[in-house]
């Protein structure tokens, strides 16, 4: 997965709004971690629709990162873990780690 | 106009409200991160619109259309257009904007919120449960895409899916024929066999036991034919 995230929707919204961009940076900071570890912890359980619940709320971050093969990845994913298909973890899980880098460059 | 915004996200909320930031006339008066806060607050409040995400867990937006009476105006916000069709038959349902939401697809939301009346922002049963009573709205791809009535020739069956046929392009959609018979106006559309329905006034002729639309040979049912029959203006 080469695509990298961007910030070119949160600039398109906030206009010359800076506190906007700043605010939304710091909620998105601090909301990725948190379900990036509820994932971590539905997948360690075994808890298929419960990770199929937070993969829908992560695919949405993906979009507003500009991340658009990631989103169609997670579309896809999220259906497969309501039939305990596992199998697009490690994608997932890179998609996961590069956002969480991306992000302490912001 | 008063407005609340219901998401269990955050970051959707905090995008929400900054649309909401750049229209003049809304005023976001609360955010919640549940929908049965949203029904308490609204039990003591008046709000015009509600910015309400499907997608929740426990109680969830299609919950929180049901259960509420006297309902504001709820524009939809969610990643996912499976239920849009769905939607347009919540009465209370205005819009449906998939997210990430553009700030000139909100515009256009609230336009049409703004030039709507509450006796006239949707349409009647008679008008055929669409949102101008001349368009229908696909689902394809995760796009909803506007189809005009009569641009519609021929809708078939095809197993869990249904073709419709325009006179340019055939979009699969899935669906079953018997749901989207009943967003057709009865007056255009008829069924003539248990695997088409056709747009009367595309008609060219009819031969026995078909029907020639464009290029379309479509079978007519015995079952069907009469009421074929009756519709036409013989001569």
């Amino acid at each position: 997965m080469t695509e990298t995230p961007n910030l070119n929707y949160i600039k398109e919204l906030s206009g010359e709004d800076t506190d906007f961009e700043k605010k939304f940076i710091d909620i998105i900071k601090q909301e990725f971690p948190e379900e990036v570890n509820t994932y971590c912890h539905h997948i360690e359980q075994n808890q298929w629709d419960m990770a199929a619940e937070i993969v829908h709320k992560l695919k949405h971050k993906f979009n507003i990162l500009g991340m658009e093969q990631a989103y169609g990845l997670a579309v896809i994913y999220e259906e497969n873990l309501r039939k305990k298909d596992t199998g697009l973890d490690k994608d997932f899980q890179e998609i996961l780690n590069h956002i969480s880098q991306y992000l302490r460059t912001i | 106009m008063n407005c609340i915004i219901i998401d269990d996200e955050l970051t959707a909320r905090a995008i929400v409200s900054q649309l909401c930031s750049k229209i003049p006339e809304l005023d976001v008066i609360a955010e919640f991160d549940n929908a049965i806060d949203a029904i308490k607050f609204l039990n003591q409040e008046s709000i015009d619109i509600v910015f309400l995400d499907i997608h929740m867990p426990g109680f969830s937006g299609v919950d929180f259309v049901q259960t509420l009476k006297n309902s504001p105006k709820i524009v939809l916000t969610t990643s996912d257009t499976d239920f849009a069709i769905e939607a347009y038959e919540y009465e209370s349902i205005v819009d449906y904007l998939v997210k990430p939401i553009t700030m000139e697809r909100f515009e256009k939301s609230i336009r049409k919120i703004k030039n709507s009346t509450p006796s006239n922002s949707r349409p009647t049963q008679e008008e055929g449960n669409t949102i101008d009573g001349e368009d229908l709205y696909i689902n394809i791809d995760r796009r909803l895409i506007k189809l005009k009535f009569n641009e519609i020739m021929v809708i078939e069956a095809k197993g869990d899916y249904i073709d419709i046929k325009t006179e340019k392009e055939t979009y699969h959609v899935h669906t079953t024929l018997k749901k989207i018979k009943e967003k057709l106006p009865e007056k255009i559309f008829l069924q003539i066999h248990r695997s088409y329905i056709i747009n009367f006034n595309k008609i060219i002729d009819i031969e026995d036991n078909s029907v020639l639309i464009g290029k379309n040979v479509i079978p007519i049912s015995r079952s069907n034919r009469p009421e074929l029959m009756r519709r036409l203006n013989l001569l």
